[in-house]
């Protein structure tokens, strides 16, 4: 196995290519699911349920299935609905608009049951039960420890104690989840928005208990998912079987407000952390009890104590179920949520100890790239400018703040990738990864191109189908270092295999020919070109199926981020002007989309820290703001500027980048806000309200 | 009273009527209205509708209740406005009605009889790329994509009335386009550039 090329050896790869599929996205000729039209297509649409935990007693669809123009009504779906937005039934119909009549015209009997949609209140006693057999609504329960933490605070010089509390946070791709399924004899054709073609099938495959080989999972182009798609859910299953029932293609798009409701969402977070560190800013102890909800899914715990050494540390945690849809991963799973806290308590400490935060950082985080990574965006960033807490005056005042991350990432070993060369010296590679916004196109053909020293117009890479050799879903900064290092290694193989037949026709050996940029160089006959090259094949195409190997990617990253805020003390509104970040993944495959995609991470973290939150109506346990108006995610006037700067450690191979830029700058910003004010907010989002009744407690503490 | 019975009211203007929290203002008063075509009632039935689509003139039979958009994705086969959010709040189906920039959900095919509509399937000569969508490529002011005709659709009109933007034009003229993948600082980057290029002539 050849290691990546030197960096300077290298034409298409850590460079900044634009994306091969920009032309379809500029001109609108991407085809999304939501854009697939199949002959004689339905239109399928879910009855939700209105309460937040009912048993179903009965669904009456005749008055449905008798509307002109439905052509399948699934009925009772579940025996029980745990939330506002669970599945009842489900009708497909030759419009939308007849769907959406249909849906009406089902008439359900409800017996409701008690529920519950605030956390703090399901751990009580005596708590309304989200499912019978767990007290006090407790689902997992974890605890750890390192050292002891009772000795640790008692060597510490200044302690801290408070609760910090984050709220839900929704996924909000702009591409709903759904997809169209279609049925050709026993195989059914699934073009389905998701970040996993294998994984879709597989899990569709098993619920409508039929052999996996059926089933055939497209995704060429999907709009965005943030972990929301990485299995497949209930409509998938659903729209399937109205097909089925139907006898022809069914399209079933969510809707904004099931969006919101039913497909995934990231748990909320209250820790209660105790913090010690001595004079000089050694940090001692670390203690935290926490618990948050992931509806009525699990997985609401956080990866504390984040980033810093504590030599004694003692976390419990608890998931929470509350009536409300479950959990999916969202872009770093925790982490987020440990470093606003972890952070925020930083600065705090720093604050008491009288040490400054970046050098208190400085002082207590062992990861050596990071050491350097807090140096070169501090310089960037003007750090020295900071100013006291809340020493600034006037109706505007602005802070700076700094946050950190980590993520692992890193290849999937059982990644496989189908290189051919045709005799007429076209070139494809198939795998079945698929491009969830990140550039996974352009990635696999700019690899492709630069191992057989191709230009990127002679390639053609093929992905998106689960019909192509097995590639893991694409979460967790996995999908670069599994496609690109078996793409380099499946190409590899099948350069030698062609040099090997065109030794033979020349009468060489294969170790005598020299090759590059298209070119043959065989001893005593001269120079050939690739398609006379290629011609040599006769009439039949190599084709070398290779899996991903150990050498070419890594594992962990380090980064950083700074964010100066300016905040009206009048209004309370906060405006992040500036954002800089250092970030290491290794060797960037594509200098151009990586950098969008940090962008990406940071823009997500402005969401998270000053706008988003999932309400819930403690009497009604309906969401009041799910929509794209009242759920706020960021726009254009809220946009600072950026600076972003990859930290070189390209040897390591390549390393995923989707996780590690949507986690430092939500801590950044807290403390840039905290900074600005001279008052820390414990809770996000960090809206204006907060930051008023901040400044009022300031002035009266 | 139906919205398809209300004389002249596109679907944006029902919402605001019945109090949903709407931004911007998509009636167009030389449209003819539905009214004016049908009397003071359409439907139940489909209604024929005459729309000129990126210079090509389309007649076709609408459900009353059909939005400009999925009349457009559906009937039409332009999947390249994108339905979102469905209720005027992200601009992923931004169109250019008649010289204005519409949100093409938030209007009734009806209300579009009659009407001069472009999208973004009709930006590029042949092969040949508006200087818009050619910022974009190169400056990478798309990740998924799928917010991404919309914005375009925002940024060219904003280049014909403004040919020389500053970037808090351009920051408020996509104020109305959400993406959730964090494209915003390439797309300001795009349209800048793209402004300066068809200065040129570009």
């Amino acid at each position: 196995m050849a290691p990546w090329k030197k960096l300077d050896e290298m034409s298409l790869v850590h460079k900044e290519v634009t994306r091969i599929d920009g032309a379809l996205k500029v001109t609108g000729a991407a085809q999304y699911t939501y854009d697939i039209q199949r002959p004689g297509m339905l239109y399928g649409r879910i009855l939700r349920s209105v309460h937040p935990h009912a048993r179903v007693l009965s669904v009456d669809t005749s008055k449905a299935e008798a509307l002109s123009g439905v052509r399948a009504v699934l009925g009772a779906i579940k025996d029980e609905v745990n939330f506002v937005g669970d599945d009842v039934a489900a009708v497909a119909a030759v419009s939308e608009e007849i769907a959406q009549e249909a849906l009406r015209l089902i008439e359900v009997q409800y017996e409701v049951l008690p529920f519950t949609v605030r956390e703090s209140e399901a751990k009580k006693e005596g708590a309304p039960q989200v499912f019978s057999g767990r007290p006090n609504n407790i689902g997992n329960h974890d605890e750890r420890s390192e050292g002891e933490v009772e000795k640790g605070f008692a060597e510490a010089d200044v302690i801290i104690e408070h609760t910090y509390h984050l709220n839900v946070q929704l996924h909000t791709p702009l591409e709903p989840h759904g997809c169209v399924c279609e049925w050709r004899g026993e195989d059914l054709y699934m073009w389905d928005s998701t970040q996993g073609v294998h994984s879709t099938r597989g899990g569709v495959a098993r619920a409508l208990e039929m052999p996996e080989n059926q089933v055939h999972v497209i995704t060429h182009h999907m709009g965005g998912g943030f972990g929301s798609k990485l299995s497949p859910k209930s409509y998938n299953i659903i729209c399937a079987r109205l097909a089925k029932k139907a006898g022809a293609p069914v399209k079933l798009m969510l809707d904004r407000e099931e969006e919101m409701l039913a497909v995934g969402n990231r748990p909320s977070s209250w820790q209660k952390i105790k913090m010690g560190a001595k004079k000089d800013g050694t940090l001692t102890a670390f203690q935290m009890e926490s618990f948050g909800t992931a509806g009525i899914g699990g997985g609401a715990g956080v990866p504390q104590p984040y980033i810093y050494n504590f030599p004694n540390w003692k976390v419990s945690h608890d998931d929470v179920h509350i009536n409300a849809g479950a959990a999916a991963p969202m872009r770093a799973p925790g982490h987020p949520q440990a470093n606003f806290a972890m952070e925020s308590a930083m600065d705090e400490l720093a604050d008491k100890l009288g040490i400054d935060p970046l050098e208190f950082r400085l002082k207590n985080d062992a990861n050596s790239t990071r050491q350097q990574e807090y140096k070169i965006g501090a310089e960037k960033f003007g750090w020295g400018n900071r100013k006291q807490s809340g020493s600034g005056t006037g109706l505007k005042v602005t802070g700076l703040g700094v946050g950190s991350g980590r993520w692992g990432g890193g290849g999937n070993n059982r990644t496989e990738a189908i290189v051919n060369i045709y005799p007429d010296g076209a070139v494809d590679v198939k795998i079945g990864t698929q491009d969830i916004g990140v550039g996974t196109w352009t990635i696999v053909a700019a690899v492709l191109a630069e191992e057989l020293e191709l230009e990127l117009v002679d390639v053609k890479p093929m992905i998106g189908e689960s019909d192509f050799p097995w590639a893991p879903a694409s979460g967790g900064s996995t999908t670069a270092p599994s496609v690109t290092p078996t793409v380099k290694l499946a190409a590899e193989a099948a350069k030698k295999k062609l040099l090997e037949v065109v030794a033979e026709e020349y009468g060489v050996k294969p170790e005598e020919i020299r090759y590059g940029k298209k070119k043959f160089t065989i001893p005593g006959q001269g120079e050939i070109g690739w398609k006379t090259a290629c011609a040599a094949l006769n009439g039949k195409a190599i084709s070398e199926k290779v899996q991903w190997a150990e050498g070419l990617s890594s594992s962990g990253t380090a980064g950083c981020q700074f964010a100066e805020v300016e905040v009206d003390t009048e209004t309370g509104r906060v405006q992040v002007k500036r954002m800089v970040a250092v970030q290491d993944c290794g060797l960037v495959v594509n200098l151009l989309t990586a950098r969008s995609q940090v962008n990406g991470g940071m823009i997500g973290e402005i969401g998270y820290s000053l706008f988003e939150n999932r309400l819930l109506d403690h009497d009604t346990g309906i969401m009041p703001n799910a929509d794209l108006e009242n759920y706020k995610i960021p726009g254009a006037l809220e946009m600072p500027d950026f600076d972003v700067t990859f930290y070189d450690e390209h040897e390591r191979g390549v390393i995923g980048l989707g996780e590690p830029p949507a986690i430092p700058g939500v801590g950044a910003i807290a403390n840039a806000v905290a900074n600005a004010i001279g008052a820390r907010i414990y809770e996000l989002p960090i809206t204006p309200d907060k930051v008023l009744m901040a400044l009022a407690g300031r002035k009266e503490g | 009273m139906s919205e398809q019975q209300k004389p002249g009211l596109s679907r944006r203007g029902f919402l605001k009527g019945v109090g949903g929290g709407v931004v911007g203002v998509t009636v167009l008063p030389s449209l003819r209205t539905a009214t004016a075509r049908y009397g003071t009632s359409v439907g139940p039935g489909a209604a024929r509708i005459t729309l000129t689509v990126n210079g090509e003139k389309k007649m076709i039979e609408v459900d009353p209740r059909t939005t400009l958009l999925d009349a457009l994705r559906d009937q039409l086969g332009l999947t390249g406005s994108k339905r979102v959010c469905n209720k005027g709040q992200c601009g992923a189906c931004t169109v250019i009605l008649n010289g204005r920039s519409v949100l093409a959900c938030s209007m009734l095919a009806i209300d579009a009889d009659g009407a001069t509509v472009e999208t973004i399937e009709g930006l590029a000569k042949g092969d040949e790329l508006h200087p818009v969508q050619r910022a974009f490529i190169k400056d990478d002011a798309l990740q998924c994509g799928f917010c991404t005709p919309g914005f375009i659709m925002s940024s060219v009109l904003l280049l014909r009335q403004n040919p020389s933007p500053t970037l808090d034009e351009i920051k408020y003229a996509v104020s109305g386009n959400l993406c959730r993948c964090g494209t915003y600082p390439h797309v300001f980057k795009a349209v800048d550039e793209a402004a300066k290029a068809m200065k040129k002539g570009g």
